[in-house]
């Protein structure tokens, strides 16, 4: 059932307005998260390290836009106004955007980039192997299919961080750098979930993945030789619309077609 | 492309019909689990494989293509090598 007032004619190239059900914003905070990380992991396409690299990014870059796919549809779905995939993913401006911080920042060097998914992919695949027993049945299967994708992303960056920072010299102090710039962007993983979706068996709440979290991240930390930074991770924002400044560019170079070429395809 | 000091690997891979791992191709990794890893993402992307093997690509001892005809050209005259001198009834199937 549609929330929106009916009647208001959207021109295409405008931004759509949201219907925000708890249920709705939870779709799109993940589906966000997914499409800006996998867009992310997309622009090394042409500029990886070396030809089986660029390859895993990719994968992984699709894995992440098949879940944000499959997310915004069901999205569209509960918000009930006829929204599609494409529409909830060109349409919107970068305040109404819900992902973390974390996945926005830019690729910087291989170090970063496999220290960004680690950080994250840490989170999420607890998360995911968790809401595989969502009360909502297509959440739950969505569920069911990112969390095989994400063990995946877990042991491919958790591999390379262990090499970066148990290499040499040059490497090490890259992926410290890269953990620690990344360190403050950690805390808003483990925002509190909305009460009513978290009692309804929706979803787990966020901060009860902290426990894995840490574990995780500890585990990989000390293999990989590096110090995990003694600050909280106090940069937060994303989930209610403020966003760095790089979301603005990602979403110029995403939104740019179909911004200028209302429902063009191909 | 790749750093001349990262080792080579030969990938193998059999494919969902079962039957015998295969050659497939050669990946570069510094050592045997980002060999997996790679190979993993380099030729199962459309579903090959349930299972890889990696070999590091030093490890495999190749005729001399110098002795070719020694190695292979007398077998071409042994025909009677060939299972086609006998009827296979159809109830056998694909052999």
């Amino acid at each position: 059932m549609c929330l929106m007032k009916s009647g208001i004619c959207e021109m295409a190239t405008t931004s759509i307005s949201i219907a925000e059900t708890p249920l709705v914003a939870l779709m799109l905070e993940r589906a966000d998260d997914a499409l800006i990380l996998g867009h992310r992991l997309s622009e090394w396409t042409g500029h990886a390290p070396m030809l089986e690299e660029e390859l895993a990014l990719a994968n992984m870059g699709l894995d992440l836009i098949g879940q944000a796919r499959e997310l915004y549809t069901m999205a569209g779905i509960a918000e009930g106004c006829g929204h599609d995939e494409d529409q909830l993913a060109y349409l919107r401006d970068a305040r109404q955007y819900r992902n973390l911080l974390l996945v926005e920042q830019p690729n910087g060097d291989f170090a970063t980039t496999i220290a960004r998914q680690f950080l994250y992919i840490a989170f999420a695949d607890p998360w995911w192997r968790s809401t595989m027993a969502s009360s909502h049945p297509t959440l739950a299967a969505i569920a069911a299919k990112a969390e095989k994708e994400t063990a995946y992303h877990l042991r491919h960056s958790s591999e390379w961080l262990i090499r970066l920072g148990d290499g040499t010299e040059e490497s090490h102090a890259r992926a410290q750098a890269a953990i620690d710039a990344l360190w403050p962007y950690t805390g808003e993983l483990f925002e509190p979930g909305n009460p009513d979706l978290i009692a309804q068996r929706v979803c787990p709440d966020p901060p009860t993945m902290r426990v894995a979290w840490n574990r995780t991240v500890d585990a990989i930390l000390a293999e990989a030789t590096l110090t995990r930074p003694s600050a909280d991770g106090i940069l937060r924002g994303g989930r209610a619309g403020r966003h760095t400044e790089h979301l603005g560019h990602i979403l110029t170079d995403l939104q740019y077609l179909q911004r200028s070429f209302p429902g063009a395809t191909w | 492309m790749a750093d001349p000091a990262i080792p080579l690997w030969e990938v193998f891979i059999r494919s969902r019909s079962g039957l015998a791992h295969r050659h497939v191709g050669s990946v570069h990794a510094a050592d045997v689990t980002m060999a997996l890893q790679n190979a993993r993402d380099v030729y199962t992307r459309r579903g090959e494989g349930l299972s890889i093997w990696v070999v590091p690509s030093n490890a495999i001892t190749a005729s001399d293509p110098a002795d070719k005809d020694m190695m292979f050209e007398p077998t071409g005259s042994k025909i009677y090598r060939h299972p086609t001198f006998y009827d296979v009834p159809d109830e056998v199937g694909h052999m």
